[in-house]
């Protein structure tokens, strides 16, 4: 312990005293290079933990939700553009990407002990994950969904009289956000026995 | 063995080579032109068929007259996506009862409430919980086959002309 605490002191000294043998041009430059370095790591690296690719390397995703999303119109339409993992379920904005990030940190808790590594632990435990998914959707006025849709654009002449009505009226004055009413449009739902709107 | 003898022996087998040619001549004919529509279409049993290009689904959200009072409603809206299944039934989001207020829709029979003795349940009879059963959206196509149904009203109406006469 004493000699830990020696220890201590003596990078305490090193760090604060000032540099004998490097110029001030070399820590200026190489620490901005190292900066660029770190911290271009760091983004490549979060950012290649945003991809499809990157969700559905584990069989969790691969083989339920994955499989799901195919078959839906945000996989499939007649436009060609799609939707990927991480442009619904993970914030576009740093710090709340970042936010997201830690939470995500249980996920792989949950890949590393196999809470959901069979089928059956997966649809016993599907209403729970799509709960916390509505509750996240539901307090950021589903702005995952708005990256792309937005009621400002919408072209109510357009849509079908039924989604035109509904947009207006429950939309725009704002009584309602997306999730509320498209709930299981990109995956399917879990037991809705009990979920307000499903009874 | 004589000449002769052989070509007896032969007759049959060649008689068989014959016949086979005909019957698989025939074949081929049929399939080519088949006497019965089918689902697969004019294709031969060993090639896919041209499948019909889907159609575009109705999506007036006007609802059709029925053809006859028993006749169940048609669905005049898209319903591509639409889960229903043990977990959640999508049509009954909005024309549940209690839906139809928010929703605007119609809401559905109070014969689906009623079981098959016909006592009335709180909710919708789980008989009648799969509502693609019955009810069907309506997609731009022409007639598979000719149809020469004449509604109740047009019924009487001429039979009624015909009393009058």
């Amino acid at each position: 312990m004493k000699q830990l605490m020696a220890l201590v002191a003596r990078f305490w000294a090193t760090l604060t005293r000032p540099a004998a043998h490097l110029s001030l041009g070399a820590l200026a430059i190489g620490g901005f290079a190292a900066g660029v370095i770190f911290w271009g790591g760091f983004n490549t690296a979060l950012e290649a933990t945003n991809t499809e690719t990157f969700c559905i390397s584990c069989h969790e995703m691969r083989d339920n939700v994955y499989q799901e999303l195919r078959q839906t119109v945000h996989f499939t339409n007649n436009s060609g553009v799609r939707a990927t993992c991480p442009d619904c379920h993970v914030p576009h904005d740093w710090t709340d990407k970042i936010a997201r990030k830690m939470q995500a940190s249980k996920e792989v808790w949950g890949t590393i002990f196999g809470t959901i590594d069979t089928r059956e632990k997966f649809l016993a435990k599907r209403l729970d994950l799509a709960k916390h998914e509505w509750a996240r959707l539901k307090s950021n006025d589903s702005l995952e969904c708005r990256n792309c849709h937005s009621e400002e654009y919408m072209d109510f002449s357009r849509q079908g009289p039924r989604a035109a009505d509904a947009h207006q009226a429950f939309l725009v004055t704002g009584q309602k956000t997306c999730i509320d009413c498209h709930k299981g449009i990109a995956h399917d739902l879990p037991n809705m026995a009990g979920v307000e709107g499903w009874n | 063995m004589t000449r002769t003898s052989a070509f007896a022996a032969l007759l049959p087998v060649a008689v068989a080579i014959v016949l086979a040619a005909v019957a698989g001549g025939a074949v081929l004919a049929q399939s080519t032109t088949p006497s019965i529509a089918t689902l697969r279409g004019a294709a031969a049993l060993d090639a896919n068929g041209e499948p019909p290009r889907i159609p575009q689904t109705e999506e007036t959200d006007r609802r059709r007259p029925r053809a006859y009072p028993e006749q169940p409603p048609t669905i005049p809206h898209r319903i591509d996506g639409y889960q229903l299944d043990k977990n959640g039934n999508q049509c009954l989001s909005c024309h549940a009862r209690a839906r139809v207020a928010e929703s605007g829709a119609p809401m559905i029979s109070v014969t689906h409430f009623m079981d098959r003795d016909g006592q009335f349940l709180a909710t919708v009879s789980p008989r009648r919980y799969f509502c693609n059963q019955c009810h069907v959206v309506q997609g731009r196509v022409p007639p598979a086959v000719d149809n020469n149904f004449v509604d109740i009203d047009s019924l009487l109406a001429v039979e009624s002309g015909r009393g009058r006469q």
